[in-house]
């Protein structure tokens, strides 16, 4: 089977700052990819990289077979198939819960409107939300507004899911509830790219955890082979400071 | 780390020159677009069947260079009334608004007056608020105030202004979230300096882009006051006009006043990009 995503020598400068540097990195269908490192190492701009909100500076991105970083692709046509969900929800405050899952599967994918609400609500009634569908989401608490955006994401069925830290603005009991449900996607078979600071999370879910440091994916493997016996010093340092 | 080691790669080399391509493609692009849809609007304009007489009463050279020096004169007396009148407003509308905006009970019946004010002079068009000035203030025969009909047709504008101000500022001091007033006053910071040091600066920083559209509005505005016989540069225009049945002059101001707000309409665009990236960082 072919890779869904093949990231190889990716590079992305600020002006004179080095943000990633010869970045690789496969992700095969149902692969559920951890990215961990400090603040600042990376993970948040390869995952904006890898759905094109940034160009890159150097290197290739391949999406089911087809290079999306070139100039002359239609970046909606990617996103069309990639879902992101970010730290601080971003949902859209004027929509209620349901019109925030139903605005992309009507405006972009052209679905009806009782289609994309039947499936709105249904994914809502399986992450717990279906009362609160009519809400508007600053009525909602964090843990349920990010739950939200999750079902947001996934009401156009992407082939791929990029979580960005959507664990991190959540008070810790709200954590579990989120997370529930990203469990819950990976075993039927999403295929996900996380980053995380939730290390018991990514050692339980991830099928590979790449740990990022300077804008370099210093270290990738198993998370049994990365947790309990890494090869680099830095990583060594890094998980004593988490754990 | 730095990026002197690094070498671009053959594909990110090309990735570049098709970058390159495809901006210049849009440049193209872009100039063929504006080019022909100006080009369709001249040849719509020359081919009107008036054209002929539109051309010897709108665009006659002579008539334009006779009528310059008056409305030159006439227009300085707008920019003055402008210049005059923007910091009055300013000061007009952010009083109210900050009136508006209290709580105090004691304050109530300056509350009323606030919205009363508002209320009226957004109500009223402005052209009548400047004749009811012009000649009514006269009429009353009061001690001390001026008759100079510019200076009444300024104090007009003033007020009307300030009305639409008051509100624009007031909209921005309400958009700041209440959070910001409760870190304030958890600082110990009374309501007022809450209001001053905190809420103000945002509110107006937010409002700044409808506020200078008030002011361009204003710039034009000034020509109302020609309706009450000041000799500015719209009502020179008109002297001119109907005296020698050319109007001519008529475009002659409009250049006036294009070329006045024209700039002010770019710096403003100019100062809310910066702010927003200011606020905002790069991302």
């Amino acid at each position: 089977m072919s890779a869904l995503l093949e990231v190889s020598g990716v590079r992305k400068c600020y002006g004179e700052k080095v943000v990633l540097d010869d970045v690789s990195l496969t992700v095969e269908p149902h692969d559920v990819i951890c990215l961990i490192g400090s603040s600042g190492s990376g993970k948040s701009t390869l995952l904006r990289c890898l759905n094109l909100l940034e160009d890159i500076d150097d290197g290739v991105i391949r999406f089911e077979g087809e290079e999306i970083s070139d100039p002359r692709i239609d970046a909606r046509d990617v996103r069309k198939r990639i879902g992101m969900v970010f730290q601080a929800y971003n949902l859209f405050p004027h929509l209620t819960v349901l019109e925030n899952c139903t605005l992309a599967p009507r405006q972009v994918h052209g679905v009806r409107r009782a289609d994309a609400e039947a499936r709105a609500q249904e994914l809502l009634a399986r992450f717990g939300l279906a009362d609160q569908a009519a809400k508007h989401p600053d009525k909602l608490s964090g843990g349920q507004q990010q739950r939200a955006a999750l079902v947001r994401a996934l009401c156009t069925h992407p082939t791929l899911l990029l979580l960005d830290e959507i664990t991190a603005a959540l008070d810790p009991e709200l954590v579990g509830e989120v997370l529930e449900i990203v469990r819950a996607e990976a075993e039927a078979g999403m295929t996900m790219v996380l980053a995380t600071h939730e290390m018991a999370f990514a050692r339980e879910v991830a099928t590979k955890v790449c740990f990022l440091d300077q804008g370099r994916i210093l270290e990738q493997g198993l998370p049994s082979e990365i947790f309990s016996n890494p090869r680099e010093e830095r990583t060594r340092q890094f998980l004593r400071r988490v754990l | 780390m730095s990026a002197v080691g690094w070498t671009p790669s053959e594909r990110e080399q090309e990735r570049v020159r098709v970058r390159r391509s495809i901006r210049r493609r849009s440049v193209l692009l872009a100039s063929t677009a504006t080019v022909v849809v100006l080009g369709l609007l001249v040849v719509g304009l020359v081919a009107s069947p008036g054209w002929d007489r539109f051309r010897e009463t709108f665009l006659s050279w002579p008539d334009a260079k006779e009528s310059f020096p008056d409305i030159a004169r006439g227009f300085w007396l707008n920019v003055k009334m402008f210049l005059v009148a923007e910091p009055l407003i300013l000061l007009l509308g952010g009083a109210v608004a900050i009136v508006r905006s209290t709580v105090s009970p004691l304050l109530t019946p300056l509350r009323l007056l606030a919205v009363l004010y508002t209320d009226f002079f957004r109500g009223v068009p402005t052209i009548l608020v400047v004749f009811l000035f012009a000649f009514g203030i006269p009429a009353l025969q009061l001690q001390g105030v001026p008759t100079d009909l510019a200076v009444l047709g300024t104090a007009a504008l003033v007020l009307s202004y300030g009305a639409y101000v008051a509100e624009v500022i007031r909209a921005g001091i309400e958009s700041v979230h209440p959070s910001q007033v409760a870190s304030a006053e958890a600082l110990g910071l009374s309501r007022g300096q809450a209001m001053r040091f905190v809420v103000l600066p945002q509110g107006v920083r937010r409002v700044v882009p409808p506020l200078m559209n008030d002011f361009v509005s204003l710039q034009k505005d000034t020509a109302l006051v020609g309706a009450v016989g000041v000799f500015e540069s719209l009502f020179a225009a008109q002297d001119y006009g109907n005296f020698n049945f050319n109007y001519t002059p008529y475009l002659v101001t409009a250049a006036f006043f294009v070329a006045l707000t024209i700039p002010l309409a770019r710096f403003t665009d100019w100062m809310g990009r910066r702010m927003m990236e200011k606020e905002r960082g790069s991302r």
